[in-house]
C-alpha cells in the first residue's frame, strides 16, 4: 500500500511573540516545526506502514528550508521525502496551493494520502480537502482513529458533539487531527540514515499546470492587511462590586473574548 | 466569469437531525447587516431531507429567501453529496458572497466547494465588512498564528465571495414572530459518483473527565475556597463553560482535591484559552504552572494577592459568593444563544 | 574552526531535548525521592535506540558521532543526572571496551545486544581498597584449566543489579604490578557472582550503585577481555573516553540549573521588584553563563578530538576538570538565588547542586584530572 503525508512546516506559534514597540511578529529564533496535525497524520501512515508494510512517502511545499522537516520525518521512519519547490509557487493561497499540490502528488503512486486538520500559522483547513477536490477523490476530514482493510478506509470523523463512522474505498485522503495519537520520537540512527537519503525535488517544470493556476497570480483570495491585536497591557483590578456586579463583569470579559 | 452577474448575500443554513445549529442564526443576522450595505437580499440554502419545515425559523432569523434542496441523499450530512449540491445552487443562483459556520461541517464542506467551482474562501472569520472604495468587496478578518496576528482578506475577482465564520461571533437579530420567506425548491441529483463514502454509524458523544492539559477552559479553586464543598459550584461553573476544574497546591495540600488537578511548579504546567482563578493568592509556584494562559481572570479577597500581577482582569471579592451567580448568568447567555 | 554543529547534530539535539523535557524530566523528582531506578525510561531508551548512540549500525547501534552521543547525555542531564549516568555508564564504560578489545567472538556474543539495550552494560574497577589508586587491585583471578576463579569484592558499581555484563578488572599477576591486571567479561549468572548492598548516596540517588562480589566466581576463559596484563591499559582507556560522557553530564547539570534559576529570577520579586532587576543577579548570571559556555566548547573539543586522534586524555581530562567544577559552582550559586525556596524540595535546585558533587569525583576524581594535564604541560 502507498502512502503519501503531505506535512508543512510551520513557526511554532506558541513561541511566537509581538515586538512591542512595532506591533509585529517576531519570527527569528522561532523554532520551525512539522505542524503538529500533520505530525498525527504522519505517525498514522508509519504505523500502518509497521502493521501492513505500507510505504510511505512523505510531501511538503515550500521553500528550500522545509527540507529539515521532511528529514525529520524520514528520520522518524518514512521512506521517501520530496520537497515541491519553486518561487513560481510563492504567494499561493490555499487554493493555488492545494492545485500545486495536487499536480505533485499525481506523479507519485498513491491509495492512501494523510494531510493535517489544519496548520498552525494558517490555520485555515482547507488544503486537504481541496487537494482531494483537485483529485477527484473522496476526503474525509477530522479523523480520530483510521484502519485499512484491504482497499476500505475506516474512520472515525469528529464532530462537536458526536462521530460518524465512515468507509471509502482508496484512493482517498484523510485529515488527521492531532488528537489521533501520540506520534513517535524519531531515533538517533534515524537521523543518520534522514541525512544520507535523497531527497526528491519537484519544480515548476515537472508540472503540469498553467500559470494562471498557481502562485499569487492563481489566488483567487488576497490580503489587504495584517495587523496585531493590542498586546497584553498590565491587569486591571477592580473592587467595590458587589457579587453580581462581578459576575456580569466576567460574563463580560468572557463575551469580550469570544470565550462565550 | 462575470462580477456583476453575481448578487445576493447567501448563507449555508447548517442542519443537523433537524435543528438549526445556532451559528447559522448568526450568520443571517449579520448577512442582514451586510445586505443593507451591499444593496441586496439575504437567501438561507437549506440542504436536508423533509426539513422544508425549518423555513419559518430561517425567516424569523433574518432570511429573505430560503433555497430548499430537499433530498433523501441530504439527510446526514457528507462531504461530496453536500459540496455537489451547494455547487449547483451556485452555479444557478450566483450569489456574490456565501457564508457558512465554521464548524467541522462548514470548515470540511466549503473548501471543496471552493476547489470545485474555483473561488476565494476564507477560514475562520470573526469579521466581516463591506469595502468603501466602490467595489463593495467583502472584507473578511480573521485570525492566524495561532491567533497571533489578524488578516483582512478579499476575493476581488472571483464569485461567490466564500467564507466560514467562528460561531459565537456574529450576532443573531431579534427573532421575528410568524415571519415568512419565499421558498425556492431547488431540485438536484446527486450522481452515484459523488456518495462515495458510506455511513456507517453515527454516535453522539458523552462528555467525560478532560485531562487538566487538556483543557481549554480552567476553572482554579485554591484555599480562598474555604472548603471542599466549595469545589462543586466550581465543578458547575466548568460544566456550564465547557472546561474543567483545577486547583492550587494548598487544596490538594488540605485534602479537598486529587493531586491530578494540580497546577503549578510540582503539578501539572497547563495553558487554557481561559484561567479562571477562585480563591487563589498566586504563590510563584503556582504562577509557573498558568501564567501562559491565553486569558488569566481571578477573584481573590485580598487585593495584595500576587495572582493580579499576572490576571488580565482581577476581581477583589469572594469567589465563593460571585461563582454561583455567574454560572447562572453564564447559563442564561448560552441558553439565549440557542434560541 | 566551525563553531557550529551540523544540522544532523541539531536535529539530534531537538530529539534530546524533546525526549528528556517530555519523558525524562517528570520522572527527576521521584526517582531521587525514591531512589528508584528509572526501569520505564530504560524500556524507552531501547524502543527508541538510544542505548548504542556511538556505535556503528554493524553492532546495532545508531552509528552517531560521538559528539553527537555527548549531546545527549548533555541534553538528560538538564533535567536528570540520575538518567544520564544510567546511560553513560552503559555506553561509554559497560559497552566501549567490548568493541574495542573484544574478540570477533567476544563481540558478536556481547555488543550487539548491549547496543540494542538488550544487555544492560557496567564496568566494575574500584575496590574498598582500590579508589583513585585503583592499580592496587586486590580481587584476584587464577587461571584453571578452562577458566578463571575470581575472588574479591567491587564497590560503587553504576547500574548493578540492572546490568547483565560487568567489563571486572582483576589481578592475574600480582609480581608484575600494573602489568598483572587483566580485564574480564562477567555475566551475571556466572556461578559465584553476586550482587551486594545498595548504596545510600548524596546524589545520582536513583542510580543503582552496588557492590559486586566474587566468590569463586567462574569466568570461562573466553572471556579474558584483550591480553591478560593488558587490564590497566583497557580501564584507563575506557575511562578517558567515559570521562568526556561524565564532562557532558556535568555541563548538563550546570544548564539545567542556570534554564531553572533565569527563570525562578524572573519571577520572584523582593522589594518591589524581580530578582532579575538587581545588579548582583545579573553579574551572577553573566558569570555562571560564561564559564558554563566555556565549559560546553571544552566538551565539544574533546569529543571532537576522540572521533579525530587516537590519543585524547588531555582533552577528555580538562573538559571533566572544568565541566565537573563548573557544576558545583554554579548549582552552589544558584541555590543561593532560589533563596530559602532553593532549600526545599518544591524545587528542582538542591537536587542538582546534590547530584552536581559526583562528577568531581568519579570515573576519575578532579585530582586525578590535575595529574593527566600537568603530565602533558610539562612533557
Amino acid at each position: 500500500m502507498n502512502i503519501v503525508v503531505c506535512i508543512k512546516q510551520v513557526p511554532n506559534t506558541n513561541e511566537v511573540k509581538i515586538d512591542p514597540k512595532t506591533g509585529t511578529l517576531i519570527r527569528e529564533g522561532v523554532p520551525s516545526i512539522i505542524n503538529p496535525d500533520d505530525k498525527a497524520g504522519l505517525e498514522a501512515a508509519l504505523r500502518l506502514k509497521d502493521s501492513q508494510g505500507a510505504h510511505v512517502t512523505v510531501l511538503t511545499m515550500g521553500p528550500p528550508q522545509a527540507e529539515t522537516a521532511l528529514r525529520e520525518a524520514l528520520a522518524m521512519g518514512a521512506d521517501e521525502a520530496v520537497l515541491v519547490t519553486d518561487r513560481a509557487f510563492g504567494g499561493a493561497d490555499t487554493w493555488a496551493t492545494a492545485h500545486t499540490i495536487a499536480a505533485a502528488v499525481e506523479k507519485l503512486p498513491y491509495d492512501l494520502i494523510i494531510t493535517g486538520r489544519q496548520a498552525i500559522d494558517g490555520d485555515t483547513a482547507q488544503v486537504g480537502p481541496q487537494i482531494a477536490e483537485n483529485l477527484n477523490i473522496p476526503n474525509i476530514s477530522y479523523a480520530e482513529e483510521i484502519k485499512v482493510e484491504g482497499e476500505y478506509v475506516t474512520v472515525k470523523r469528529q464532530f462537536e458533539d458526536r462521530y460518524h463512522i465512515l468507509k471509502a474505498k482508496m484512493p482517498c485522503l484523510i485529515t488527521a487531527l492531532s488528537e489521533l495519537n501520540t506520534p513517535r520520537y524519531m531515533t538517533p540512527g534515524g537521523i543518520v540514515d534522514a541525512y544520507q537519503k535523497e531527497i526528491k525535488k519537484i519544480t515548476r517544470a515537472d508540472l503540469d499546470v498553467a500559470d494562471g493556476d498557481i502562485g499569487l497570480k492563481g489566488s483567487p483570495t488576497r490580503v489587504v492587511k495584517t495587523f496585531t491585536k493590542s498586546p497584553k497591557a498590565a491587569g486591571t483590578l477592580v473592587s467595590n462590586l458587589n457579587s453580581q456586579e462581578a459576575a456580569d463583569y466576567i460574563l463580560e470579559k468572557l463575551k469580550e473574548k469570544f470565550i462565550i | 466569469m462575470n462580477i456583476q452577474d453575481y448578487k445576493g448575500i447567501y448563507v449555508f443554513i447548517q442542519q443537523v437531525d433537524g435543528k438549526v445549529a445556532g451559528v447559522s442564526h448568526e450568520l443571517l443576522g449579520k448577512a442582514r447587516e451586510l445586505a443593507q450595505k451591499m444593496e441586496t437580499k439575504v437567501t438561507a440554502v437549506l440542504l436536508g431531507y423533509q426539513v422544508s419545515g425549518l423555513c419559518g425559523d430561517l425567516a424569523s432569523y433574518g432570511a429573505d429567501k430560503i433555497v430548499l434542496v430537499d433530498n433523501k441523499d441530504l439527510e446526514i450530512y457528507s462531504t461530496r453529496p453536500y459540496a455537489y449540491a451547494v455547487c449547483k445552487v451556485i452555479e444557478h443562483f450566483k450569489p456574490a458572497v456565501l457564508l457558512y459556520g465554521a464548524t467541522a461541517i462548514g470548515r470540511d464542506l466549503a473548501p471543496r466547494v471552493a476547489a470545485k467551482i474555483r473561488t476565494g474562501l476564507t477560514a475562520d472569520c470573526t469579521k466581516l465588512d463591506v469595502a468603501d472604495d466602490g467595489t463593495k468587496n467583502l472584507l473578511m478578518t480573521r485570525p492566524a498564528f495561532g491567533g497571533n496576528i489578524m488578516a483582512t482578506i478579499i476575493c476581488p475577482d472571483y464569485r461567490p465571495q466564500m467564507a466560514t465564520v467562528r460561531p459565537g461571533v456574529m450576532q443573531k437579530i431579534k427573532p421575528v414572530e410568524d415571519a415568512s420567506a419565499p421558498v425556492d425548491s431547488f431540485a438536484v441529483e446527486i450522481p452515484e459518483s459523488m456518495k462515495d463514502v458510506q455511513i456507517l454509524g453515527v454516535v453522539k458523544k458523552e462528555s467525560h473527565k478532560i485531562d487538566i492539559q487538556d483543557a481549554k477552559i480552567l476553572v482554579s479553586g485554591g484555599r480562598g475556597m474555604g472548603g471542599p464543598e466549595n469545589f462543586k459550584m466550581l465543578e458547575k461553573c466548568a460544566d456550564v463553560l465547557g472546561g474543567t476544574v483545577s486547583s492550587s497546591r494548598a487544596a490538594v495540600d488540605a485534602g479537598w482535591v486529587d493531586k491530578d488537578i494540580q497546577v503549578g511548579q510540582t503539578g501539572k504546567t497547563v495553558r487554557p484559552n481561559l484561567y479562571l482563578a477562585c480563591g487563589i493568592s498566586g504563590a510563584i509556584q503556582h504562577l509557573a504552572g498558568m501564567e501562559d494562559s491565553d486569558f488569566i481572570i481571578a477573584i481573590n479577597k485580598d487585593e495584595t494577592a500576587p495572582i493580579f500581577d499576572a490576571a488580565d482582569y482581577g476581581i477583589v471579592g469572594d469567589a465563593t459568593k460571585i461563582i454561583p451567580i455567574f454560572t447562572e448568568e453564564v447559563k442564561k447567555a448560552l441558553a439565549d444563544r440557542k434560541k | 574552526m566551525d563553531f557550529k554543529l551540523s544540522a544532523q547534530q541539531e536535529m539530534a539535539r531537538t530529539l534530546f531535548r524533546d525526549f528528556a523535557e517530555k519523558e525524562v524530566k517528570p520522572l527527576a523528582q521521584e526517582i531521587d525521592e525514591e531512589e528508584r531506578f528509572p526501569t520505564e525510561t530504560l524500556e524507552k531508551f531501547r524502543k527508541y535506540k538510544f542505548m548504542g548512540i556511538p556505535y556503528s549500525k554493524e553492532w546495532g547501534g545508531a552509528g552517531c558521532d560521538t559528539l553527537t552521543y555527548e549531546i545527549c547525555l548533555e541534553e538528560l542531564s538538564k533535567v536528570c543526572a540520575t538518567t544520564a549516568t544510567m546511560l553513560s555508564a552503559h555506553t561509554s564504560l559497560g559497552t566501549w571496551p567490548i568493541l574495542k578489545y573484544g574478540t570477533p567472538e567476544q563481540k558478536e556474543k556481547y555488543v550487539r545486544k548491549l547496543c540494542t539495550g538488550e544487555y544492560v552494560g557496567a564496568f566494575a574497577l574500584t575496590e574498598p581498597n582500590a579508589g583513585t589508586d585503583s592499580s592496587a587491585q586486590q580481587t584476584k583471578a587464577v587461571l584453571d584449566g578452562d577458566h578463571y576463579v575470581l575472588n574479591g569484592n567491587k564497590i560503587f558499581i553504576t547500574n548493578s543489579g540492572y546490568a547483565d555484563t560487568y567489563v571486572i578488572f582483576a589481578m592475574t599477576n600480582k609480581s608484575l604490578g600494573n602489568h598483572g591486571i587483566s580485564a574480564f567479561i562477567v555475566e551475571k549468572n556466572f556461578p559465584g557472582f553476586s550482587v551486594g548492598k545498595e548504596e545510600k548516596k548524596m546524589g545520582i540517588r536513583g542510580s543503582s550503585t552496588c557492590e559486586l562480589i566474587f566468590e569463586n566466581c567462574i569466568v570461562p576463559k573466553e572471556n579474558l577481555l584483550g591480553q591478560e596484563g593488558k587490564g590497566f591499559s583497557i580501564a584507563m582507556a575506557t575511562l578517558d573516553n567515559g570521562r568526556i560522557g561524565i564532562a557532558a553530564q556535568a555541563l548538563g547539570i550546570a544548564e539545567g540549573a542556570l534554564d531553572e534559576t533565569i527563570k525562578y529570577v524572573k519571577q520572584r520579586k523582593q522589594f518591589g521588584r524581580p530578582l532579575a532587576k538587581f545588579q548582583n543577579t545579573q553579574f551572577e548570571i553573566a558569570d555562571m553563563v560564561t564559564k558554563t559556555k566555556a565549559a560546553q566548547l571544552l566538551m565539544y573539543r574533546a569529543a571532537i578530538a576522540e572521533d579525530e586522534k587516537p590519543r585524547y586524555s588531555e582533552e577528555a581530562a580538562m573538559a571533566k576538570l572544568y565541566c565537573a567544577s563548573t557544576a558545583m559552582d554554579v548549582t552552589t550559586r544558584c541555590l543561593q538565588l532560589h533563596g530559602g525556596y532553593g532549600y526545599t524540595r518544591e524545587y528542582p535546585i538542591e537536587r542538582m547542586m546534590r547530584d552536581a558533587k559526583i562528577t568531581e569525583i568519579y570515573e576519575g576524581t578532579s585530582e586525578v584530572q590535575k595529574m593527566v594535564i600537568s603530565k602533558y604541560a610539562f612533557k
